[in-house]
């Protein structure tokens, strides 16, 4: 015998964006323009300079991220881009990948610390996280195409959503894996909660978040491509008319500059990560004893 | 006794679980600490206790006996479930947050088994946390820090960072962290307990030496018997969030509450514990020099032994004299003692501990002799009562005659032969020489 019946949950879902749009017409409307606002300039500043400055300024970031030899391949990788004829699809793709990841970072740091602090809040926090994360990306861009309209705006509210995630978990995982003793040791001697946050917690849990936020970067610049499907254009957009045109060659040339752009990207967050972290511990045994021989 | 009280804990519950306040009610009306179980664990049963102003309390227990649990209700890290802790008079379980963060800041600081150093500050800003926490400048607070950091003996390591350092001078951070505070009260939760054991013992000292210094309160947690008793003006044990005892470490050496205490003490290092004045015996084979060696011949000859202890008056320590000894000077007819005296600086003080004794022990063949500060003869203690402290056989060793058999006594007909054949000549009012 055969079940039959039909749980309209996709006109539910209609009906209640529906009211969305009607009710906060107005705020997404805000948004829209804040996005745009920041996205516009951040592309101006990216691709009005001739691509040798940029180039220039990327290497020097590398090499004090990392050393000369970043710098070196971060030189050579974005000199490949430019000779594919791709630099300012890749610097489109990169201000929209900046602009995502700092909302994403702004709205996962402090939801993550709403998740330390409180075994209810992570227990609301988690199923929703899993529901952003899993639910395929594309899903997001049909609201996000209607509350926004065609271009750049939904395809950074689509990365933004899609990218959070890992944000929040790492940053949770980062305090709730700070020394327990040290925490106590910060309520012993009368510090507030407040305190033992910013100069205990956030400062232990750093060189987790960095790689939480690495994680972010990692994740929005995967989204770009599907970005593209919505008209925010960039590498996303060349990916998407390559496909409609069964041109291997530039999806193979937008695609590889959406690498060249994660590489840069991962290595020089992954090296902030590390160096936020002081002396190290395995070492640290042999320095004192050093130092005591020293004396 | 009228010391100041320097915290108090009154009739204190700390119950983990679900229905932590039912569990409380059941157990004052009588149930134990199992059949509460299903409403929560109790880690602490109606503990109760004074601590005086200036002393080290140790509380002492095995692991999960609720120490580090009642440790950490006496400055509201884990507020109690019932009772009352009041802290140099102010009581904490009454009081609000921002109060109590006040209390932390001037009353009460903390030092904690792991350290628990901030990683990414220096030594000097670590031992200078409590003083930032309470708003004080910056210059002023590191100077200080630099200060605390010099009497714990980490002078010149104020720039480096804790994992820098071994986990001694780590631990001597957090205590400098504790005493930059300038509170009284000291809390110690198991802080040597992470270290190896001659840096433990270094630790010890030191902390013994500071608190003479500072006269601090320290509550100390440990879970080592020897670390309790070496520090500990007294000593509380736990056992299952109860407890069962509290007392001197003399007290539960020798009189344990009950077989737990008896069980727990068995393995501590008595040695180190117990004095010379703690197991000594009254000596009884005393002559006094003024008697001459008729007299001390005689003494020896009736307690049957090959020695006796030579004192003055006063009972003022003058040495040994051994009956072979004794003997010549009494067929040379020699008046006085003191040619036969030897030995003179061979006394150990009360308050040495056993384990100094063994090896003066051994080179004796006779009785330790024990003398006050005066240098009077207190009392003695033959090899038998060493090796019976040791295994904390009641002492029942002190109505045996002294048991002293390595040399052996000269045969008594002999001693009474050669008294006999001397007596004629000498006729000296000795009776009184011996006691």
């Amino acid at each position: 015998m055969d079940l039959e019946f039909r749980i309209p949950l996709g006109d539910w879902v209609d009906v209640g964006l529906d009211w969305l749009l009607a009710t906060f017409a107005a705020v997404f409307a805000f948004i829209r323009t804040v996005f745009l606002a920041a996205y516009d300039s951040l592309e101006w500043l990216l691709t009005t300079p001739p691509s040798w400055a940029i180039i220039i300024v990327f290497a020097a970031i590398a090499y004090a991220a990392r050393g000369w030899k970043l710098a070196l391949g971060t030189a050579l990788g974005f000199l490949l881009i430019v000779g594919v004829n791709q630099w300012d699809n890749a610097m489109e793709s990169f201000a929209l990948v900046i602009v995502a990841t700092v909302v994403a970072i702004l709205l996962s740091v402090p939801t993550g610390i709403l998740a330390a602090s409180s075994a209810t809040a992570s227990a609301i926090i988690r199923p929703i996280l899993d529901f952003m994360q899993t639910m395929p990306a594309m899903v997001y861009l049909i609201p996000a195409l209607v509350m926004f309209r065609v271009g750049v705006v939904p395809g950074i509210i689509a990365t933004i959503i899609f990218s959070m995630a890992p944000g929040v978990r790492f940053t949770e995982l980062g305090i709730r894996g700070v020394d327990k003793e040290v925490v106590e040791a910060g309520y012993a001697f009368g510090s507030s909660p407040g305190s033992i946050l910013r100069k205990i917690q956030l400062p232990l849990a750093m060189p987790t978040i960095m790689a939480g936020i690495n994680q972010v970067i990692m994740l929005a610049l995967s989204m770009v491509v599907i970005a593209g499907m919505v008209g925010a254009g960039g590498l996303g957009g060349e990916v998407v008319a390559s496909l409609n045109r069964i041109d291997a060659g530039l999806g193979f040339e937008a695609g590889l500059a959406v690498v060249i752009l994660a590489i840069f990207l991962d290595r020089v967050t992954a090296s902030v990560g590390k160096t936020s972290e002081p002396g190290g511990r395995a070492g640290a045994g042999r320095l004192a004893k050093q130092s005591l021989q020293n004396a | 006794m009228n010391e100041q009280i320097a915290l108090s804990v009154q009739n204190v519950y700390k119950v983990f679980g679900k229905r932590p306040a039912e569990a409380v009610k059941r157990m004052k009306a009588g149930k134990t600490r199992d059949e509460v179980s299903a409403l929560g664990t109790a880690a602490v049963i109606d503990a109760s206790f004074d601590v005086r102003a200036g002393e080290i309390f140790v509380v002492m227990g095995l692991s999960g006996s609720g120490k580090s649990t009642l440790i950490r209700t006496l400055n509201g890290l884990q507020p109690q479930t019932a009772g009352n802790v009041v802290v140099g008079g102010t009581d904490i379980s009454t009081i609000s947050d921002a109060e109590l963060r006040k209390v932390r800041q001037q009353k009460i600081s903390m030092v904690f088994q792991h350290f628990a150093l901030m990683p990414h500050r220096t030594v000097a800003d670590n031992a200078a946390y409590a003083l930032e926490v309470q708003g004080m400048a910056k210059a002023e607070r590191l100077a200080r820090a630099e200060k605390v950091l010099k009497l714990v003996g980490l002078e010149g390591w104020g720039d480096k960072f804790p994992a820098e350092l071994s986990g001694g001078m780590q631990q001597r951070v957090g205590l400098a962290r504790a005493l930059c505070a300038e509170t009284d009260i000291l809390l110690m939760d198991e802080a040597f307990s992470a270290l190896d054991p001659l840096i433990r013992r270094e630790m010890q000292e030191q902390l013994v030496a500071l608190q003479a210094d500072l006269g601090k309160t320290i509550v100390f947690i440990t879970h080592d018997l020897n670390e309790a008793m070496f520090l500990g003006d007294r000593i509380a044990v736990m056992r299952d969030g109860r407890i069962v005892q509290i007392g001197t470490p003399d007290d539960i050496l020798t009189h344990p509450a009950n077989d737990y205490v008896a069980q727990f003490v068995q393995d501590v290092d008595r040695t180190r514990v117990l004095t010379a004045g703690s197991v000594m015996e009254p000596a009884r084979a005393v002559v006094n020099l003024s008697g001459g060696p008729r007299n001390a011949l005689r003494t020896m000859r009736d307690l049957q032994t090959s020695a006796a202890f030579v004192v003055d008056q006063r009972r003022t320590f003058f040495g040994t004299v051994r009956d072979r000894d004794v003997m010549h000077l009494v067929e040379s007819r020699a008046p006085d003692l003191a040619a036969a005296v030897r030995n003179g600086n061979g006394a150990v003080r009360a308050e040495t501990p056993l384990s100094e004794l063994f090896g003066l022990a051994v080179e004796s063949p006779i009785p330790l002799p024990v003398v006050d500060d005066e240098g009077r003869l207190v009392g003695a203690i033959p090899r038998v009562t060493l090796l019976a402290a040791l295994g904390n056989v009641p002492s029942s060793t002190t109505d045996i005659p002294i048991v002293e058999s390595a040399p052996a006594p000269i045969p008594e007909q002999e001693v009474t032969r050669t008294l006999n054949k001397t007596s004629m000549g000498i006729k000296t009012s000795a009776e009184g020489g011996t006691r």
